[in-house]
């Protein structure tokens, strides 16, 4: 709490909860939330509470085009706000890139490629999202609304692997071990700078005293503050010889790997994922898969969906908006449809071609934005050697090989029996390159590469499937490439209301791209902007 | 996805170098670092490293909810500015590469993509040309 507050709570006799209470009381839940987040009660996520629209215009039709997680909250809030709704989607199934891949499903990749997903039953994988932060509070709230189980996402496995195939002889190291020396021999430096007095500016005498305790206390350093091969170093780093009972060999501390290999290896890049916000713990998993929520929503408001309709063209006049759209299977029987006003949460890779009148400055917003590529490959193994071998559960092993990471399933622990790991997880240009094999291909180099991480592939590996985003009919790509230069000319253009026709979906949050929370706070601000122009006129 | 997700143009993770986090439009990534990822020099390479996941193999192009064009039998090619250009500058949702790209590899794919796929335009595609549009 910030003593400068307009809202500061200091006043005697006032409790900051009697205070809230009545914030809540006069100005609502959007308020109470504002003023929370004032407080620092409550940070991090601009989602405000589920939406209440009320009052729609007895029969105004509003059209949804997609089906994902934009759309979905949109159909599903307009609806009950009161709307006629009508949601068309291009794909065969509801969900759009919160998407699951399980045994029996089937798969066509642009190209006309066409991969049979051979999962054993409960395997799967998720091709787009796969981790839900704690502060993604719309999400959570729909997921919690529709009775979605989550579970614990390992986003940081200390005992998971970094890995460097020009280094340590292509010998994967732990998580843990890379941590506690880079830290350690930053620690070590930072120390001797400390002692030799030439840290003067900023820090004054005495907090130099308490600067040396705590570098000791973080990097694990020894009396003279060097880190070395000792017990409590391998505290952090883990013991060459581990603890044990009775007569057991005696514990033997291991042997820290140098700076200048640390340094060399880039492994201590691998060090900063889990502390960025968007990865920070706690970090969540749907139970059974990303498209757990989208499905419930979409059962939820079924009825309104068209599937495998591939829209053509947007056309809005005065008084309304026409859709045409034909079957996406055929490419024929084309139909229209007509409603008053439209939510458009097509990817910008796919509306950009599309044939929509909107204004100068959206229409250049559209075209003015290339999509991003990833590739995901999952490999079903014939028993969980990472956990049986590893000791690895859960979380993500970093490498510099095109495969990028090999993520492992964070469910069913320390079960007998089989299991689906993430055998790619490519962005970048790596990825465009790796996105422009064939599936069988991509397949074919994720168990070649692992299997330098982990021999068992050798043995172990039964299938896979992979996915490449740019070749994913409906998406065709993984996610819009903004940066501060583009959103500056664009984003603005692109979120306002054009006439009759409102954009949304994850291209359309600032800094969320990609992320699911995107397209729910796009697609909740978007409907009440529209709320409003429609019952304000 | 950023689907946790985002790319980067110069180096592949760069995203957690100092310059990519100061943009926070532009979700980081994580990673090993790996350097950089078009290292291709001839025209075949690069057009199967860069191009084929949209063009396609044989320059087929492909359909889903909307296109990625053909380039084989395409009269477009004739211009050989037209070419430089979009893989310079980038189109729609097609990215530009003037960052990835040198201007020697960008001679290179653009010279291949012209004299394969049923196209047939034999004038040279030289450095000097991309250097001329790259401003």
């Amino acid at each position: 709490m910030t003593a400068n507050s307009p809202l500061s709570a200091d006043q005697p006799g006032m409790k900051r909860r009697d205070l809230l209470r009545m914030i809540g009381t006069i100005a609502g839940g959007s308020a109470l939330y504002n003023a929370m987040a004032t407080l620092g009660f409550a940070a991090d996520s601009q989602y405000a509470g589920p939406i209440k629209l009320s009052g729609a215009p007895a029969g105004t039709r509003v059209v949804v085009l997609g089906a994902g997680w934009a759309g979905l909250v949109a159909a599903l809030e307009l609806r009950d706000a009161g709307y006629e709704v009508q949601v068309l989607d291009f794909n065969d199934r509801i969900g759009g890139r919160a998407w699951t891949l399980r045994g029996g499903d089937t798969y066509t990749e642009m190209g006309g490629e066409t991969q049979h997903c051979e999962f054993d039953s409960g395997l799967y994988l998720n091709p787009g999202p796969w981790r839900i932060p704690y502060h993604h509070r719309g999400v959570l709230a729909y997921a919690k609304r529709f009775n979605v189980t989550l579970e614990p996402f390992m986003m940081v496995n200390y005992n998971a692997y970094v890995h460097s195939s020009k280094h340590f002889g292509g010998k994967p190291k732990r998580f843990r071990e890379v941590q506690a020396d880079f830290h350690g021999h930053v620690a070590e430096l930072l120390a001797k700078a400390t002692n030799k007095q030439q840290l003067d500016e900023g820090v004054t005498r005495e907090d130099q005293e308490k600067l040396l305790v705590a570098l000791r206390s973080w990097g694990a350093l020894d009396e003279n503050y060097v880190y070395k091969a000792s017990f409590e170093t391998s505290e952090r780093r883990g013991y060459e010889v581990n603890k044990g009972g009775g007569l057991m060999p005696a514990p033997v501390a291991s042997t820290p790997i140098s700076l200048q290999d640390l340094l060399s290896s880039n492994l201590w890049q691998a060090l900063n994922p889990g502390q960025i916000h968007q990865w920070q713990s706690s970090i969540f998993q749907p139970v059974g898969g990303m498209d757990m929520t989208p499905k419930a929503i979409g059962r939820e408001v079924q009825s309104l969906v068209t599937l495998n309709a591939h829209v053509k063209q947007i056309k809005q006049d005065d008084k309304g908006v026409t859709v045409s759209y034909v079957d996406s299977r055929t490419g024929k029987d084309p139909r229209q449809l007509r409603a008053d006003w439209c939510v458009c949460t097509i990817p910008l890779s796919i509306l950009s071609q599309l044939d929509i009148n909107v204004g100068g400055p959206m229409a250049a917003g559209i075209s003015g934005l290339a999509y991003e590529s990833a590739v995901k490959t999952g490999l079903q193994m014939k028993r969980r050697f990472w956990e049986e071998d590893d000791d690895i559960y859960g979380g993500i092993t970093f490498t510099d090989l095109p495969i990028q990471q090999i993520a492992y399933p964070n469910t069913a622990f320390n079960k007998p029996g089989k299991g689906v790991l993430l055998g790619t997880f490519a962005f970048g240009d790596a990825a465009l390159t790796l996105a422009g094999m064939s599936p069988a291909v991509r397949v074919r180099q994720a168990v070649e590469y692992g299997t330098q991480i982990h021999p068992q592939y050798a043995t172990d590996y039964e299938n896979g499937i992979s996915v490449a985003w740019h070749r994913v009919p409906g998406a065709m790509g993984c996610a819009a490439a903004w940066d501060s230069e583009l959103m500056a000319k664009h984003y603005n253009n692109l979120a306002q209301i054009d006439g009759r026709i409102v954009l949304a979906g994850d291209h359309l949050s600032r800094g969320l791209t990609g992320w699911q929370e995107g397209a729910v706070l796009s697609s909740l601000d978007a409907i009440t902007r529209l709320h409003k122009r429609i019952v304000n006129g | 996805m950023k689907l946790t997700w985002v790319l980067s143009c110069v180096l592949l993770f760069e995203w957690l170098s100092a310059a990519h986090a100061a943009d926070a439009m532009k979700p980081s990534l994580p990673g090993v670092g790996q350097g950089k990822a078009f290292v291709q020099t001839d025209g075949d390479e690069l057009y199967a490293a860069a191009c084929q996941v949209c063009h396609m193999p044989e320059g087929a192009g492909a359909q889903g909810a909307a296109s990625y064009p053909a380039l084989a039998k395409d009269p477009r090619l004739k211009a050989k500015v037209f070419p430089i250009a979009r893989v310079l500058n980038g189109s729609k949702a097609m990215p530009p590469f003037r960052d990835v790209l040198s201007d020697e590899q960008i001679a290179a794919v653009v010279a291949y993509v012209r004299s394969s796929f049923g196209n047939h335009y034999t004038d040279r595609v030289s450095v000097d040309d991309v250097k001329a549009l790259r401003q």
